[in-house]
């Protein structure tokens, strides 16, 4: 029972990261229908940057907040210097840049910064708190704090906000909302700045707990892709609760089956949903027109 | 007996009935218009009829076997094939490899023999190749055979398209819009085109706006607006249908006689 | 036309893969021209995939190491040839993508590169940890089949480097010559339709899932024998054969030389597999130019490399 409520923790602290990874992509999916295969750096960079700010002498908050700053302002280079250029181009072509530009960012971080596993000291000290006979450390209530605020900030920018509204209506209709006056290339910018943001704050987040090195971007991609998909692809509930499940999915298999392949746990949440269940726990089934 | 029977078809588009209960039906050798305003469900209908849309209610029969939601690729087995409004070519491939692609369920053998290049294979492709040529030169469109298709003008490539329909050997073809863009000339080798294939047996279903087009060469009509029929019958009837008029004729074409052009 | 297009398109491959060798400075390069051959055998399987059906894989190094593994375990376990090694790869990557890709490709494109990317992540996690078979990180040898021995019993010696030079160019010359086939034949011209518009490709009768699986499990099975090649040819195989990489790698070669062309795709391996050789600093750098190459190629010329450079020509002769 103790070790369940331990596996518990640790899957919803993992969980609450690929909640934000696949929230990440439902922003950036919603507004251009692009699918970012770039997520998973941004969450690296949030770690990274950080790492080096802080040990170049800036105090953390600071080196936390020049780290997201700086991967979305990445984010947006991104969206305008390769995506934006492409606009109209078939699925393929837009997948391959995105995975393009990710190995880009794997491979200039690799000589930016070096190859080795970082971490920085966690927010509120390394000593686990006691819950009922299980621990859990202060860094981890950090990262499902964090997670749920960005939900809850997101949820009240899209509905309480005439900037939010308007990326509302691009995702649902790109044309109509041009047409109502919504300026369109704004809000793809938006969408990559906010979406990078976020992965670059969970990364901030959950460094001091799982450390990170350049190359740990694309396996996080991959399952907050999982993670969206369980919970119906473009959809931000989908993205939380897919999020969380597969985190707990993740962890039971570490506890319970085997530590070595835990990280096929994405794999085969993929594959069982496409053969289930392809529109997710939230989605919903569309007819495309022709 | 009617070759196809539509009864009670209907969608919604998240709550917004984009077509509501229409029936109607199409024999061999009968050429059936549906005209209605612009954002009438007509191309909505046609892609229900055609399996690209699951409608909501009612059913699609083709030869007395219900075919309601049956998926398009099934349905050119079965004999339907169509065009679209919104042209949906082959860019990048030539302009007779597009034409052979409507082959496809004549040309198609087992796979093997196509990686192989094994003379079955050749066989298949050479003699369909010769149907294909025949096709583009009642098109007109025989020595662009070796272009690409995406370099052809908007009037070629709906001739190019319906070419590419015929390829299928179709039972029953939906013709959505072939003549809008085209000019006078291509107009009227459309309508040609048209009579002659309803004159050797097949069944055509037209969505047409070209309104002299529609009077002169259907032999019956079905009006639709917001989704539903208002009215039917030959052309001399629907001309002069007060709900017609009203709906379609008297707000587009208030300046042209149907019954008129009929005769 | 389009046949006699084949035969030149053949010939010239041909021509070079003949020719290069009066070039050499060192048998070293019969190596480097291996290599090449077999980057550019998976390549023309991405080429099946991406260029004629329009889907894509970001995890076709799983297939390789399928592949690859297949001819180094086959023979120790099962006894068998390592010829028959590579039969048997071919056949389990083929059966592979055929379970994968059957739910997949009913749905939009994007799937298949997610459920790839994740095969192929799980390919080298499960070749990396199963060290009691596979040898771990540290990789296993590949027994050598006997193919100089043969040679030199019927009297001809060949150094290993040569042997494999004059293997790999045949089987991908065989490859060349089946991927060109295919665009040629109806399934080919099926393929291409649907690329072109699925939904027309449907309303002519053309089963749109069952033809991407076609080309899905058509491309597994060239990266599994470009695989088995590479660890046959190497003697050794380690699991980076199937890792993201080298994934990433074959999708970037296929870019760079033009993605629907069967003699682009071996110019973009060629150029890919050389960088390496001739600049030695390049391992440092090989993600910031893979990235770089994919981004640009799609952005500045989408067809890429080899049918730009027909076109201008083209263009100039006109």
């Amino acid at each position: 029972m103790d070790a369940l409520l331990q596996f518990v923790f640790s899957g919803l602290t993992v969980g609450a990261v690929y909640a934000l990874v696949a929230l990440g992509f439902t922003i950036i999916y919603n507004a251009s229908d692009v699918v970012n295969f770039a997520q998973g750096e941004f969450v690296m960079l949030g770690g990274m940057i950080t790492v080096f700010t802080f040990e170049a002498g800036l105090p953390l908050p600071l080196a936390a907040l020049a780290a997201i700053l700086l991967t979305a302002a990445l984010g947006v280079a991104l969206n305008k210097l390769a995506i934006e250029p492409a606009r109209g181009a078939p699925v393929v072509s837009l997948i391959i840049i995105t995975i393009g530009a990710s190995i880009l960012i794997r491979g200039a971080s690799q000589l930016i910064f070096d190859k080795q596993l970082h971490r920085f000291p966690a927010f509120s000290g390394d000593d686990p708190i006691r819950v009922l006979g299980a621990t859990i450390l202060p860094q981890s209530l950090w990262v499902i704090v964090g997670a749920v605020a960005v939900f809850v900030a997101l949820w009240l920018f899209f509905t309480r906000t005439l900037t939010g509204r308007a990326v509302l209506a691009t995702a649902n209709n790109r044309t109509a909302a041009q047409l109502v006056g919504i300026n369109t290339a704004w809000v793809m910018t938006l969408s990559f700045g906010l979406s990078a943001a976020i992965g670059a704050l969970a990364g901030v987040l959950v460094t001091p707990i799982t450390l990170v090195s350049y190359d740990v971007g694309v396996a996080l991609a991959l399952k907050g892709f999982a993670a969206a998909m369980l919970g119906g692809m473009g959809n931000p509930k989908g993205a939380l609760v897919g999020g969380l499940l597969l985190g707990l999915l993740e962890a039971m298999t570490a506890g319970y089956l085997s530590s070595q392949y835990k990280d096929a746990v994405a794999f085969l949440v993929i594959l069982g949903v496409l053969f289930v269940m392809p529109q997710g726990i939230f989605g919903h089934k569309s007819t495309e027109r022709v | 007996m009617s070759l196809l029977e539509v009864s009670g078809l209907g969608i919604s588009f998240g709550g917004l009935r984009a077509v509501e209960d229409v029936s109607f039906s199409v024999s061999p050798g009968e050429i059936v218009s549906v005209i209605g305003p612009n954002g009438a469900g007509k191309t909505t209908l046609f892609n229900m009829i055609s399996g690209i849309y699951r409608p909501g209610r009612g059913s699609v029969r083709l030869n007395g076997q219900d075919v309601t939601a049956t998926a398009p690729h099934l349905l050119a087995r079965m004999g339907l094939s169509r065009t679209f409004q919104n042209l949906q070519i082959f860019q990048e491939m030539t302009v007779l490899d597009n034409v052979l692609a409507g082959y496809h369920l004549t040309e198609r053998g087992p796979v093997w023999a196509d990686l192989l290049a094994l003379p079955s294979m050749r066989r298949r492709a050479a003699e369909v190749r010769r149907g294909a040529r025949d096709l583009l030169a009642r098109v007109r469109l025989d020595k662009a055979a070796e272009q690409e298709a995406g370099s052809l003008s908007y009037g070629a490539l709906k001739r190019l398209e319906i070419a590419r329909a015929l390829a299928l050997g179709p039972k029953i073809l939906l013709l959505d819009e072939p003549a809008a863009g085209c000019n006078a000339v291509e107009t009227e080798e459309i309508d040609h085109l048209i009579a002659e294939l309803a004159a050797s047996g097949i069944a055509i279903l037209l969505v047409e706006h070209d309104m002299k087009l529609v009077m002169r060469i259907s032999s019956h009509i079905v009006v639709l607006d917001h989704g539903q029929k208002i009215a039917e019958g030959d052309p001399a009837t629907v001309s002069r249908n007060p709900a017609v008029i009203a709906a379609y004729l008297g707000t587009d074409a208030p300046t042209e006689d149907p019954a008129h052009a009929d005769g | 036309m389009t046949r006699r297009m084949k035969w030149i398109q053949l010939g010239v491959l041909a021509a070079l893969i003949v020719l290069l060798p009066l070039l050499f400075p060192s048998g070293y390069y019969y190596r480097v021209g291996a290599l090449i051959f077999v980057n550019a055998l998976s390549v023309v399987g991405l080429v099946i995939l991406i260029g004629y059906a329009g889907q894509i894989s970001l995890g076709h190094a799983g297939f390789a190491g399928i592949g690859a593994y297949a001819c180094a375990l086959a023979p120790e376990h099962l006894g068998l040839h390592p010829g028959l090694a590579v039969l048997l790869g071919a056949g389990i990557s083929g059966v592979m993508a055929l379970l994968i890709g059957r739910p997949i490709l009913r749905l939009k494109g994007y799937y298949l590169a997610v459920a790839t990317l994740g095969f192929g992540i799980l390919v080298s996690m499960v070749l990396t940890n199963e060290r009691a078979l596979t040898g771990g990180p540290d990789g296993m040898v590949v027994a050598d089949p006997g193919l100089r021995d043969l040679l030199r019993d019927l009297g001809l010696r060949l150094s290993g480097g040569e042997l494999w030079y004059g293997v790999s160019g045949l089987v991908l010359l065989v490859g060349a010559w089946i991927a060109l086939n295919l665009l040629d034949s109806p399934t080919g011209r099926a393929m291409r339709a649907l690329h072109g518009s699925e939904v027309a490709a449907a309303t002519v009768g053309i089963d749109v899932a069952a033809q991407k699986l076609r080309a899905f499990v058509i491309s597994a099975v060239y990266a599994s024998v470009a695989g088995s090649l590479l660890a046959l040819q190497n003697q050794y195989v380690t699991p980076d054969v199937a890792g993201f990489l080298h994934s990433v790698e074959m999708v970037t070669m296929a870019v760079l030389g033009g993605v629907g062309s069967v003699l682009g795709a071996t110019l973009g391996a060629a150029i890919l597999t050389l960088l390496p050789q001739v600049l030695t600093v390049f391992a440092e750098y090989e993600q910031l130019v893979l990235g770089a190459v994919m981004i640009g190629v799609m952005i500045f010329l989408p067809q890429g490399l080899l049918p730009s450079i027909a076109r201008r020509l083209r263009g100039t002769s006109e």
